[in-house]
């Protein structure tokens, strides 16, 4: 039996909500795989469609987003804004061969330190499954020259 | 053509692209005398006769100005973009293919081995014999040896380092000139060229600041295409009236030409400045205009987009981020 394939995920985290849950979940002693590396942003209305795409082609397995609950946003609404970009980015990776279950969306709010623990328990399970992206290292492979797979993974 | 020698010598070639780019320079209409009043013609595939062993033959850094046009797709591509390279002293990426992959960087969605399939045994294909390429062929008359079609299709500066980038599908003619002149003034001293690794011959905005259409915070129920509409508004934004322009993150430098006549735009002059990834930055203008808030009626609205991989990347795939759909690089 081979080593356990450990994913990993970037998860983008709203300064209001979702950031201040995986804190609660800390404080509160709540434990959730390591396998996530949360960044803050300020709204899950921030989050740039190139952020997922650049985590993808730079070697993460699957992309977590969380934001605040719909009428919730700090910001009024932008919430629903990364609702509809994310609705749009899976079915554009899907295009691209990317099954769009590596990317999630997850409403979790300051007080659901417990939800969002179980979240990211369930997520990294479903990616494990998935297996591993591999998505090629590009930059790598530009003075070569590959004459048949450019830095293909496999 | 003239082959007096004590001119600064010109060239240019096409690599995996369709010749548009070569019928754009020579729409630059009188001032392609120009070009040859101040330049020696030394390797111009579709206009004049040359050998690759006459640009080998040439000293490094021989030509003053190369315009390249055309992605890398087969091994012949990347020998020329290579032997190209140490011949010019100014390489400029020309056009889309070069610069972002273009159209035929679409082929990077699908496995080389389906490509050649499609190319050469599906039914529409008069191909009775089944032939197909043989890299390596032991002819009677000797080894013949046809350029490898490789896994994807590269840009121009995944290949070789570029001094300048000159997008479009094809570039606009009067930006063309404006290139040429720039150059011939650089070359007489009357004028200084940009920074290595600028874009030239195009704005640094995005095509809806060159639109005179009127933008409203208006929003969309449904996205339609083009001949499903009964009726175009001639006044106002398009992408407002649900069709999928791409102007809001294409390069200004065109005009707004498709736009101004009731096209969208497709996108053909690649990403505005400071945009990293093309399809990305859609994806933020296009979710920003669609009205809803519900996941169901949001799903409901996107499905009247059927394509947005192909919407999203028709020219940029090639330079995107990811670069190619799995199947190119997968080995399943």
């Amino acid at each position: 039996m081979s080593e356990q394939f450990e994913p990993v995920i970037i998860g983008f985290t709203c300064n209001w909500c979702s950031y201040r849950a995986a804190d609660l979940a800390g404080t509160a002693r709540m434990k959730y795989p390591a396998n996530v590396r949360l960044i803050r942003l300020m709204c899950s209305g921030r989050l740039d469609p190139t952020f997922v795409m650049k985590a993808l082609a730079g070697g993460a397995d699957a992309v977590l987003i969380t934001g605040c609950h719909p009428g919730e946003c700090h910001y009024i609404e932008q919430n629903y804004k990364a609702l509809r970009r994310y609705l749009l980015l899976r079915r554009t990776l899907g295009g691209l061969g990317i099954e769009p279950a590596r990317v999630k969306l997850v409403w979790a709010s300051a007080a659901e330190g417990a939800k969002l623990t179980h979240e990211i328990t369930s997520f990294v399970e479903e990616i494990r499954s998935l297996g591993p992206l591999h998505w090629p290292q590009w930059d790598g492979a530009e003075t070569s020259a590959p004459a048949q797979a450019p830095a293909a993974a496999d | 053509m003239s082959t007096n020698g004590s001119k600064p010598k010109f060239a240019m070639y096409w690599a995996s692209s369709c010749g548009g780019c070569e019928i754009a320079v020579l729409n630059i209409g009188e001032k392609i005398l120009d070009v040859d009043a101040n330049f020696d013609v030394v390797f111009w595939p579709v206009a004049m006769d040359a050998k690759y062993k006459d640009v080998e033959a040439l000293e490094d850094g021989a030509i003053t100005l190369c315009l390249f046009n055309g992605g890398i797709r087969t091994a012949e591509n990347e020998h020329l973009a290579h032997l190209l390279r140490r011949k010019s002293k100014l390489l400029v990426s020309f056009g889309s293919c070069a610069t972002e992959g273009c159209v035929p960087g679409l082929a990077n969605l699908s496995r080389p081995q389906d490509i050649l399939d499609t190319a050469f045994g599906t039914l529409t294909t008069d191909n009775p014999q089944a032939v197909r390429p043989i890299y390596d062929y032991p002819a009677p008359e000797g080894p013949l040896r046809i350029p490898v079609f490789q896994a994807a299709v590269r840009t121009l500066d995944q290949v070789v380092p570029v001094d300048y980038y000159m997008p479009g599908c094809p570039p606009e003619s009067h930006q063309i000139a404006a290139v040429v002149e720039l150059v011939i003034k650089a070359l007489n001293g009357q004028a200084e060229l940009p920074p290595r690794g600028a874009t030239i011959g195009a704005g640094a905005s995005t095509c809806c600041d060159e639109c005179p259409r009127e933008r409203n915070v208006k929003t969309i129920k449904q996205f339609v295409r083009i001949q499903d509409l009964e009726q175009i508004d001639p006044k106002l934004c398009l992408l407002e009236q649900g069709l999928p322009c791409n102007g809001p993150a294409t390069r200004s430098g065109c005009g707004a030409l498709c736009p101004k006549v009731s096209a969208q735009c497709i996108g053909c002059y690649g990403p505005a400045e400071g945009v990293v990834d093309y399809g990305a930055r859609l994806i933020t203008a296009f979710a920003s205009v669609i009205d809803a808030k519900d996941p169901a009626e949001i799903e409901r609205i996107l499905d009247t987009l059927p394509d947005p991989t192909g919407q999203f990347y028709r020219f940029n795939l090639a330079k995107s981020l990811l670069r190619a759909g799995r199947p190119a690089w997968s080995q399943q």
